[in-house]
């Protein structure tokens, strides 16, 4: 593999629970604990697991959206935690993000153009009513399959993947390398999704683009990912290329997540991994193995005393488990 | 809407069947569009309309002087000669009227712009700054409400009327320190209302849409968070303007308004309190007018209330 593009060490993200008579912090919620990956130039690189396990808080600190606690976030050799003021602002011409809520990311007082056109203005790259500016909205606007026209009209007068789609061309506008996808289909009907997806498909062909695609839908991932993170409680329990993941799973809750995919088709059995209980809460997080509370292979009291570390354990797939290597 | 569409859209549509409809309609155009369905406020806005229009240029028309005695007119109930009557001293009351309309409503407007001015200030900077500023001003803020006002109003008037006469003229100085004394006591409620839509908003997701694109907390702010805050502020903008009015007419009637020979609505009221039975209309025009203006820039704040709430769907 070449030389990443990104770069996550030991990222860790504690909020801060406030209470108690005195309103003081009481507890941290353990949003992100210890995430590591790589991302190398033109990959797409998965990121799944069940809502509340850090996820989407993995992929706004990589934004700076909200601050990490702890660790490293390397982008092309940059320090990314280490910038500030300026030189934070001007990242946001290398890294992106399409959010997940349609309805909510887009600022309903604004005029697509504004909306797509806005990051034109705040990086100086064409100044409003020029030409240039003009020019570049239309462009994006066609990009991403919307009609030039579009422009002049307000968010509420589209459908969602056709809102789905601005946010895109916002996002594009200032040509990243970089785009942190949140769960960007997920709202979306499934007729839809199809479409944005191989939308997102053709604009990593057409400007060599990387993904950081964050969803809860294993599928969707399976299609567009080359490799595919697995989180579970602020942590990552495998990762792999998508077609190990998906045909070899080895942690036993990356199973537990395939046995749950329906498949389309009534005549296939299979065997069905189902987890007991609920998610414990992140607020205490279980000691150990994160998973151990939950785990049908767990092997007490290893599980419950030590954390374990990715391994290697096969080309390119990595696991966390003490007990499956 | 009707008045703008064609009779068949179908024949529209066939007419011009590739062409994408260029117009757009704006959220302020949908908000008008939902406003205007509102009865009672559309009422609410003509008739504040026509005072209007009556107060700015009534007195083009009706030129009569305001203060024009006529002892053998005194206390002469309404007629073609003095539409509303006359008071003690033969003045035409109509007329007195329109002129202490423009300051009524002068006032109402002023001091609802320097209570919405401040709250909102100091709501946006406690609602984008959190923490301890928004701690402190909010501490400032809830002082502000526990004062009693009434007294404090008086006080500060006796305190400043004279300082500020001899600075701007009777008139002018007086304006200027009821205005500031209305509004000044007038902008917590709004600055709450800012800060709560500031703590909403700045977790929307098209805010955080904006600073990941690089925006500065500037244009953020200007651009992003108070233009989608502004619909419950127009609306208690509005109710301000009612409020204001009531209080001139109060601080009026309390003889701490405006020096009797500018007639508010508010002073002529108080000058008739004395002759109420035996010149009823004296104390019914003013109290009317007062009555009318209030209660149509209410409907207009409810109708406007229902017209700036995206989640109504009319």
């Amino acid at each position: 593999m070449s030389e990443p593009l990104l770069r996550i060490k030991d990222l860790v993200k504690r909020f801060p629970v406030k209470g108690g008579l005195l309103g003081g912090v009481v507890d941290h919620v353990h949003a992100v604990d210890g995430v590591s990956f790589e991302l190398a130039p033109g990959e797409t690189l998965g990121l799944v697991g069940e809502s509340g396990c850090g996820k989407s808080t993995t992929g706004r600190c990589i934004l700076r959206l909200i601050e990490p606690t702890a660790g490293e976030i390397w982008f092309e050799g940059k320090d990314v935690t280490a910038l500030e003021g300026d030189a934070l602002r001007r990242l946001a011409r290398d890294m992106q993000i399409i959010f997940q809520d349609p309805y909510a990311s887009l600022n309903p007082r604004m005029t697509v153009g504004a909306i797509i056109g806005e990051a034109l203005i705040i990086h100086g790259l064409a100044k409003p009513g020029s030409k240039q500016f003009d020019e570049r909205v239309v462009q994006l606007l066609e990009t991403v399959g919307l009609h030039p026209d579009h422009r002049r009209r307000y968010p509420h007068e589209f459908s969602g993947g056709q809102r789905q789609r601005i946010g895109i061309a916002r996002a594009l506008a200032v040509s990243p390398k970089l785009i942190v996808c949140d769960e960007p289909v997920s709202a979306l009907d499934v007729s839809i999704q199809a479409q944005v997806i191989n939308l997102l498909e053709d604009l990593q062909q057409q400007f060599g683009l990387t993904y950081l695609f964050i969803a809860h839908d294993l599928s969707v991932v399976e299609h567009i990912s080359n490799r595919v993170a697995v989180m579970y409680l602020g942590r990552i329990v495998e990762i792999a290329t998508s077609k190990d993941l998906y045909t070899r799973p080895k942690h036993p809750y990356t199973e537990a997540l395939l046995s749950a995919v329906p498949i389309p088709d009534p005549t296939v059995t299979r065997k069905r991994v189902v987890l007991e209980g609920d998610v414990p809460s992140p607020i205490k997080p279980p000691t150990g193995c994160h998973f151990h509370t939950r785990c049908p292979i767990r092997d007490l009291p290893l599980c419950s005393t030590q954390a374990p570390v990715l391994k290697q354990c096969g080309d390119g797939q990595w696991v966390a488990c003490h007990l499956r290597k | 809407m009707a008045g703008s569409t064609p009779a068949s859209p179908t024949a529209d549509g066939l007419a011009l069947p590739a062409v994408m409809r260029a117009r757009s309609n704006s959220p302020w155009a949908e908000a008008w569009r939902r406003f205007r369905r509102h009865k009672l406020a559309m009422a609410g806005a003509v008739v504040l309309a026509l005072i209007t229009i009556l107060v700015l240029f009534g007195p083009l028309f009706w030129q009569v002087a305001i203060n024009d005695i006529d002892f053998t007119a005194r206390l002469k109930g309404p007629s073609w000669r003095h539409p509303f009557g006359t008071d003690d001293l033969g003045q035409d009351l109509f007329a007195r009227m329109l002129y202490g309309g423009r300051i009524s409503l002068a006032v109402g407007l002023a001091a609802m712009m320097i209570a919405v001015g401040v709250g909102t200030l100091v709501g946006a900077i406690a609602g984008i700054s959190g923490g301890k500023v928004d701690a402190v001003l909010m501490w400032f803020t809830a002082l502000f409400l526990s004062l009693p006002q009434l007294p404090l109003l008086l006080l500060i008037i006796y305190l400043f009327r004279d300082v500020l006469k001899g600075i701007a003229g009777p008139e002018v100085g007086m304006f200027v320190l009821i205005v500031a004394v209305i509004g000044g006591f007038r902008w917590m409620p709004v600055a709450r209302l800012v800060r709560a839509q500031f703590f909403s908003l700045r977790e929307k997701e098209f805010v955080e849409a904006a600073r990941a694109l690089g925006a500065t907390t500037t244009r953020t702010v200007t651009r992003h968070i108070l233009p989608n805050s502004l619909g419950p502020v127009i609306v208690a903008g509005t109710i301000d303007v009612a409020a204001a009015i009531i209080a001139e007419s109060t601080l009026s009637f309390l003889g701490l308004g405006f020096p009797p020979d500018i007639p508010t609505w508010g002073r002529i009221l108080f000058d008739a309190k004395d002759y109420m039975d035996i010149a009823t209309h004296w104390a019914l025009f003013p109290g009317g007018a007062i009555f009318v203006t209030v209660l149509a820039i209410t409907y207009i704040g409810d109708g406007l209330r229902d017209a700036l709430d995206p989640r109504q769907v009319l």
